[in-house]
């Protein structure tokens, strides 16, 4: 059985929360590239060239994107023939988190409501998913408070169409977008039941920024979504433009016959997502 | 672009005018949520808050603002106080924006998600309250030429409103 050590994940996943914050994806670099080209709005425009320039900024002086460095959202998924030797994947994840964030803002409390901080940004939420083979995946999401606060959910009957769903989705990012420090990534999950699609619309986030589905109908909702979303005119910080988001994800997967489930997880431009394979 | 000193006079923000962009230099004070909750023991008439937690660094590290309107059940008194300008991001309740404009005073939006940049315009910072809340203490910044926007003035212009207006093209 191949053997990965714990210390190599948290070595991983040190390093991933380190990128994630200090250098923006070329993903999300390319999408404000192309909103700066569309953008009509004076103030859109001067909000993405700021984000363009504190990108640059952060990657060159080792400066994090956003004071607001995140809860970390860890994927991960195990080879089923991996044998993790010297410690717990639990343990090494947090280890790695903590290491990280000597340097990067501490964000989480303790409790709901005794809320004292721990300090090194631990615990991270961990997803772990059983898969095939003998290596790990390891993806990172730092994700900020604001956006999170956004974002909603809806247990639909299983009798509603599609068009409803676009007018929930729109009503979402029309309501809570411009607080959620748009332009947006919208992440949707689709299907499964009351947590399984929160997961997925949190998943969904993870795609390369822009990049479709790969099923042809679930693509076609997505650009639907995109477009109705850009023409809410909430832009750049919501003051006002035609970007409010800059892509729209979706995933989806089976249902009960009684239900659905629609998530909508809100992600701000300052979208930082990282993955390797050990 | 328009360059402001803080502490805010009365004359500087009469001129202010909901989406004007602005260069602003002089003392601000930093606050968010927990700081809000148990109180903030500085005097704060005449005084700006900039809603946001730092990263660690020198004089500080990465700076933005945090959503604002978590801070809107707290911030009427503050007004009434004499508390004259605030920085965040996003729009605020209509109790928030109506006292904006009775106390005369103004609200900011600065870019979130910018706070590399922001931080660069940072050139003091000292925490004056409240260290044990780490990214949420009370602190002193000391700021050259650190850009906003206009977002409330005090004749109850509201950039948010008027610029989703122009570019809203569905219902």
């Amino acid at each position: 059985m191949p053997e990965i050590a714990a210390a190599k994940i948290t070595e991983t996943v040190c390093a991933l929360c380190r990128q994630a914050n200090y250098e923006l994806g070329d993903d999300v670099l390319e999408a404000l590239d192309h909103a700066l080209s569309i953008e009509e709005s004076e103030n859109g425009r001067e909000t993405i060239r700021e984000l363009i320039s504190n990108a640059a900024i952060a990657k060159k002086e080792k400066l994090p994107i956003c004071q607001d460095t995140g809860l970390v959202v860890v994927f991960v998924e195990l080879g089923q023939e991996v044998k993790i030797t010297g410690g717990t994947l639990d343990e090494a994840v947090n280890e790695g988190v903590s290491r990280a964030y000597k340097d990067l803002r501490k964000s989480v409390v303790n409790d709901p409501f005794i809320r004292e901080n721990t300090n090194d940004n631990t615990p991270a939420i961990v997803h772990l998913s059983l898969v095939t083979g003998d290596r790990i995946k390891i993806g990172v999401l730092p994700k900020g408070g604001g956006a999170e606060n956004a974002s909603s959910l809806k247990m639909f009957l299983p009798t509603a169409s599609k068009e409803e769903v676009i007018k929930y989705v729109v009503d979402c990012v029309r309501t809570s977008g411009p607080k959620a420090c748009p332009p947006l990534i919208v992440g949707i999950g689709i299907g499964g039941n009351f947590d399984h699609c929160a997961y997925l619309a949190k998943k969904a986030l993870t795609r390369r920024v822009k990049q479709n589905h790969s099923n042809h109908d679930i693509a076609q909702m997505e650009k639907r979504l995109l477009e109705e979303i850009n023409r809410t005119g909430i832009g750049p910080m919501g003051l006002g433009g035609r970007v409010t988001a800059l892509a729209v994800h979706i995933e989806t997967h089976p249902c009960h016959i009684a239900a659905l489930p629609v998530a909508v997880n809100m992600e701000c431009h300052a979208h930082r997502h990282r993955e390797a394979t050990i | 672009m328009k360059s402001i000193s803080l502490p805010l006079d009365d004359k500087t923000i009469e001129g202010l005018k909901a989406g004007d962009r602005v260069l602003i230099s002089g003392t601000m004070y930093v606050a968010r949520d927990a700081a809000h909750k148990k109180g903030i023991p500085v005097d704060l008439k005449g005084q700006t808050l900039f809603y946001a937690g730092p990263t660690p660094g020198r004089p500080i590290g990465s700076i933005g603002p945090t959503t604002s309107s978590r801070m809107d059940p707290f911030t009427v008194p503050l007004l009434q106080k004499g508390l004259k300008g605030m920085i965040g991001k996003g729009a605020r309740s209509a109790e928030v924006k109506a006292a904006v404009k009775k106390f005369k005073a103004i609200y900011f939006a600065a870019t979130g998600g910018a706070a590399a940049l922001l931080g660069r315009t940072v050139k003091k910072a000292e925490t004056v309250a409240y260290p044990e809340l780490g990214p949420e203490a009370v602190l002193k910044l000391e700021v050259a030429d650190f850009p906003a926007i206009v977002a409330y003035d005090a004749r109850g212009g509201d950039a948010f409103e008027e610029g989703i207006g122009k570019y809203r093209l569905n219902d």
